[in-house]
C-alpha cells in the first residue's frame, strides 16, 4: 500500500483518453429490450441464465428423487433419467456458469471497473446476448422434440450419442449440437468485447496492475474461452455432420441389432480429445472469474489489501496457460499410451502449485485483518473452503493409477461438483450480495442472507462428501438404478436417500435467495453510496445505480491500486481509486499519535 | 507496448505511482476495431488449426482413401491471391489518398473473392461429376467441411467489405481515418484468410500429399 502524502507530486492533467462516442437508446425498447449498455445487457445475461439454471435445478430434484427412491416414481424412466442428467450436466456447465460469470459479471462490472463508459463495441455485444437467447431457446425447444433432448450424457460421446439406443437420438441431439454452436458464436462476439475492452478502454492512470483482480480474472477467463471454444465448435459440427450427412468422423465400425451401420472408420476418441480441449479450459473459465471476484470480497470484507497481489495476478495467467496442457486427464481409460498419461498427470498436478499459491494468498489476507463477517465474506470464505475440498480430490483423480478405480463412480461426481459446482455458485451469490446495493441501490435481507448461505454451504457438505464415499465403495455414475445387487451395503442406498433429502433443502434455500432478491428490489433498505466503503472505481459513479454513460460527464481519474484499505494516516479506513493523494482526508494527530503509542 | 514489463509493476509502491498516473489507459495505439479483429483472428486461426489436427488424425488410419483433388482448386488459389493483392493496392492507395485507385482495388479484391467462392463450388461440382462425392470417404468429408468453412468465412469477409466500399463511395461526412480504418481491417482479414488457405491447400489440397509426408517424418503415419 502506498503512504499518503500531501505535496503536489500527485497531481495529474484532466483526462486525455478519448472519450467514447456512446449510444443514446431513443425508445423503451432499444432501452430495455435491444439495449447496448452493457449494464442492461449483464441483467439479460443474468436473468436468463438464472432462469434456464433453474430448469437445471428442477431436473437434479427430478434426478434425485430417481436415485434417492428408486421405484418409487413410476413418471421417470430410464430415457428420462439419461435425459435429465445430460440436460443438467450441460446448461450448468455453460448455459448458467459461462454466461453469468463472462456475460453477467463481466458485462456489468469491466466497464465501471475499469472507468469506461460503455464495452468497445457495444452493438456487437447486444447482438451477442440476443444469440445466446438463441441458443438457449434451442435447447428448450429440443424438450419438445419427438424424441425429446439427448441423453448422452453432458460430454455427448460418440458413438453413442448419435445412436438410435440412445434417447433424444433423433431430433434431440440435433438441436444441442445446433444449440452449442449458436453459444459458441454468440459467446465469441462477447468475448472479443470483454478483451479489447480491458485493454484498451481504461481510463487515465488504470494501468493492468492497477485493476482490480476481478477484472483479471474474467479478462484471463474469456481469453481461454474464445480459444478452447474452437475446440468445441469443430466437434459439434463434425458430429453434426455425421448425424446428418452421414459423414464418419467420430463413427467406428458398428453392429446394431445385428445389423451393420453404414457408419465406419471414424475415431470417437478424436471427439474426446477436441471435447476436453475445451472442456477443461471449461473449469477454468468458470473458476478464473469466481478467482478474482473473491479476492475482492475478502479484500473488502476484511479490510486489508490482497496479500501478493503481483503473484495473484500472475497465478491467474499461470493457470489460464496451464490449464490448455492437462485435458487428457479426463481420458485415461480411453487407453492412452502411458507415457502419455504420465505428461497428463504431470502437468495436472503443477497446476496446483499457482493454485495453492492463491489459497495462501487470500488466508494471508484475512490473517490480521479486520474481518467483517458479511453476507458476502460469508460465501467468500465459503468458496475458499470448498474449493480446497474439491481441488485436493482432483490431486487424487489427476493421478492415473488412484483414477483409474475411482473413474466414473459418485467420487467423480462429487470432485466436479464440489470443485466447479458448488465453488463457483459460491462466489456467484458472494459476488450477487456484494454488488446488489450498487446495481439496485438497495440492500439485500442479512437475516434471509445467512440463512441462505449456512443451508447451502452446510447442505452441499452433507451432499457431497457421503458422495464421495459412495464412490470409493465403487457405485457407479450415471446408473438409473442399481437393482438387487450385493455388492453394494446397504448403507449405500440410506445415504442416496439422504442425499436426496438434503438437495431438495439446499434447493428450498435458493428459492429463498430470489425471494430476497425481488423483496428487496423494493422494500431493501437504502443502500446510499459505497455502503462496503470499497476502493475499486465500480463504487465511485456520480449515481447509484450508475446512469447511462457510467460517469457523468468526465471519466474518472485513477491514482492508485483498487485495494488501499488501512493506509497510515489517512482518517478513512480505506482510499479510493480516484481520489487524488491531495484529496485524502488525513487522521488528526491526536488520534494518529495514540494509534502509533498503541503500535 | 510491452505488456509482460507492465506485468512487473508494483502498483502498491509510491515511487510506481508518479509512472503510473500517467498511464492513458490503452495498451497500444492500434485501434480497437483492429485490436479486436486481430483476436477475431486469432481464434479463427485456431479453428482452423484442429481441424488440420483432425485431418492428421483421420490420414494415420490406415484405411484412408485420398481423392484426387481438383485442378480448380490452383486457380481458385491464385484468385485467392489475387483478391489479396487488389485489396493490398486499395490499402496503399487510401494511404495517398488515391480514392480512385481504391475504388479500384476494392472492386478488383471483390470480384476475385466471389471467382474464388464460385470457384470452390465448382470444384465440390467436379467431385460429384467424377463420382468421388461420398460422404463415406473421410477424405472428401474432411474437405467439404475445411472448404465449406473456409468459404463461409470468405462470405463473411464479403459483408464486411461491402460496408467497407459503402463508405468509401459514400465519403462525405465520414472522417477519412475511419475509412482508412475500414480498408485496412478489410485487407488484414484477406491476407490471413488467404494466409490460412495456402496452408490448407498446401498441406492437404494440392494433390501432393504433404502433410503425409509431414506425418511421416513425424513417425505418426
Amino acid at each position: 500500500m502506498s503512504d499518503i502524502t500531501q505535496d503536489d507530486v500527485g497531481y495529474v492533467a484532466p483526462a486525455e483518453v478519448d472519450d467514447q462516442d456512446l449510444y443514446h437508446p431513443k425508445s423503451w425498447i432499444t432501452k430495455y429490450v435491444f439495449c447496448q449498455d452493457a449494464k442492461v445487457i449483464a441483467i439479460q445475461y443474468s436473468a436468463t441464465a438464472t432462469a434456464i439454471g433453474l430448469v437445471a435445478l428442477v431436473l437434479s430434484w427430478l434426478m434425485r428423487l430417481q436415485l434417492g427412491f428408486p421405484d418409487s416414481f413410476s413418471f421417470i424412466e430410464p430415457s428420462d433419467y439419461y435425459q435429465f442428467i445430460t440436460a443438467h450436466g450441460m446448461i450448468m456447465v455453460i448455459y448458467l456458469l459461462t454466461a453469468l460469470f463472462l456475460g453477467g459479471f463481466g458485462n456489468y462490472m469491466i466497464p465501471l471497473m475499469v472507468g469506461a463508459r460503455d464495452m468497445a463495441f457495444p452493438y456487437v455485444n447486444m447482438v451477442s446476448y440476443w444469440v445466446y437467447l438463441t441458443a438457449v431457446l434451442v435447447l428448450i425447444a429440443s424438450f419438445y422434440v419427438p424424441g425429446g433432448p439427448t441423453g448422452a450424457g453432458w460430454t455427448l460421446y460418440p458413438p453413442q450419442a448419435i445412436l438410435s439406443g440412445t434417447p433424444g437420438s433423433d431430433g434431440g441431439i440435433v438441436l444441442m449440437l445446433i444449440s452449442l454452436a449458436l453459444f459458441i458464436v454468440g459467446f465469441t462476439m462477447g468475448g472479443l468485447n470483454y478483451v479489447v475492452t480491458v485493454l484498451q478502454s481504461r481510463t487515465r492512470g488504470m494501468t493492468l496492475m492497477r485493476m482490480p483482480l476481478t477484472i483479471w480474472g474474467i479478462f484471463t477467463a474469456t481469453i481461454l474461452a474464445l480459444l478452447a471454444f474452437p475446440a468445441l465448435l469443430v466437434g459439434a459440427v463434425m458430429m453434426l455432420f455425421d448425424r446428418l450427412l452421414g459423414t464418419s468422423f467420430f463413427m467406428p465400425n458398428i453392429v446394431e441389432f445385428g445389423e451393420h451401420l453404414s457408419y465406419g472408420g471414424g475415431s470417437p476418441i478424436l471427439f474426446q480429445h477436441l471435447f476436453w480441449f475445451f472442456g477443461h479450459p471449461e473449469v477454468y473459465i468458470v473458476a478464473l472469474p469466481a478467482f478474482g471476484i473473491v479476492s475482492d470480497l475478502i479484500s473488502v470484507h476484511a479490510r486489508r489489501h490482497i496479500f501478493g497481489y503481483r503473484l495473484m495476478v500472475w497465478a491467474i495467467v499461470i493457470i489460464g496457460a496451464l490449464s490448455f496442457i492437462v485435458w487428457a486427464h479426463h481420458m485415461y481409460v480411453s487407453g492412452m499410451n502411458p507415457w502419455f498419461g504420465f505428461f497428463f498427470a504431470t502437468t495436472t498436478l503443477i497446476i496446483a502449485i499457482p493454485t495453492a499459491l492463491k489459497v495462501y494468498n487470500w488466508t494471508l489476507t484475512l490473517w490480521r485483518g479486520n474481518i467483517r463477517l458479511t453476507v458476502p465474506m460469508l460465501f467468500a470464505i465459503g468458496f475458499i473452503i470448498t474449493f480446497v475440498n474439491g481441488g485436493i480430490t482432483g490431486l487424487f483423480l489427476g493421478n492415473v493409477a488412484v483414477d483409474v478405480p475411482l473413474s466414473d463412480t459418485m467420487f467423480v461426481v462429487a470432485h466436479f461438483h464440489m470443485v466447479m459446482g458448488v465453488a463457483p455458485m459460491l462466489v456467484v451469490f458472494g459476488g450477487i450480495y456484494h454488488w446488489y446495493p450498487l446495481i439496485t441501490g438497495r440492500m439485500l435481507d442479512e437475516t434471509l442472507g445467512k440463512f441462505h448461505f449456512w443451508v447451502t454451504f452446510l447442505g452441499a457438505y452433507l451432499i457431497y462428501f457421503p458422495m464421495h464415499y459412495l464412490g470409493f465403495v465403487g457405485v457407479p455414475r450415471r446408473y438409473f438404478e442399481l437393482g438387487d445387487t450385493q455388492v453394494f451395503d446397504s448403507s449405500v442406498g440410506d445415504l442416496n436417500a439422504f442425499i436426496s433429502i438434503v438437495t431438495w433443502i439446499v434447493g428450498f434455500a435458493q428459492i429463498v435467495f430470489l425471494y430476497n432478491m425481488a423483496r428487496s428490489y423494493f422494500k431493501g433498505k437504502e443502500a446510499g453510496q459505497n455502503p462496503w466503503g470499497a476502493c475499486s472505481l465500480e463504487w465511485q459513479t456520480p449515481q447509484v445505480p450508475p446512469g447511462h454513460g457510467n460517469w457523468g460527464k468526465e471519466l474518472p481519474l485513477v491514482y492508485r491500486w483498487a485495494y488501499d484499505y488501512g493506509v497510515p494516516g489517512a482518517a478513512h479506513d480505506f482510499v479510493p481509486q480516484n481520489m487524488a493523494p491531495n484529496d485524502v482526508p488525513m487522521a488528526e494527530k491526536g488520534r494518529e499519535s495514540s494509534r502509533s503509542r498503541k503500535a | 507496448m510491452n505488456f509482460f514489463r507492465q506485468l512487473t509493476e508494483k502498483p502498491w509502491l509510491p515511487d510506481q505511482n508518479g509512472v503510473a498516473d500517467m498511464h492513458d489507459g490503452h495498451v497500444s495505439a492500434t485501434p480497437a476495431a483492429r485490436i479486436g479483429l486481430k483476436m477475431f483472428l486469432i481464434i479463427v486461426g485456431v479453428l482452423f488449426f484442429l481441424l488440420i489436427v483432425s485431418y492428421a488424425g483421420r490420414m494415420a488410419f490406415e484405411d484412408w482413401r485420398p481423392v484426387p483433388q481438383p485442378w480448380l482448386m490452383w486457380q481458385n488459389t491464385a484468385m485467392l491471391i489475387l483478391a489479396s493483392v487488389a485489396l493490398h493496392l486499395a490499402q496503399s492507395a487510401a494511404r495517398r489518398d488515391q480514392w480512385n485507385h481504391v475504388k479500384i482495388g476494392l472492386l478488383a479484391g471483390g470480384a476475385f473473392t466471389v471467382a474464388f467462392i464460385v470457384g470452390q463450388l465448382l470444384a465440390w461440382q467436379q467431385l460429384v461429376e467424377q463420382g468421388i462425392f461420398e460422404f463415406k470417404n473421410p477424405a472428401v468429408a474432411l474437405f467439404i467441411l475445411i472448404t465449406g468453412l473456409h468459404g463461409l468465412h470468405m462470405l463473411g469477409g464479403l459483408v464486411a467489405w461491402g460496408r467497407t466500399a459503402d463508405k468509401v463511395w459514400q465519403r462525405d461526412g465520414l472522417e477519412v481515418t475511419k475509412i482508412r480504418q475500414s480498408i485496412e481491417n478489410c485487407t488484414l482479414y484477406w491476407h490471413f484468410l488467404l494466409a490460412v488457405w495456402l496452408v490448407l491447400f498446401g498441406l492437404l489440397f494440392s494433390g501432393n500429399d504433404n502433410l503425409g509426408i509431414l506425418l511421416t517424418i513425424c513417425g505418426i503415419k
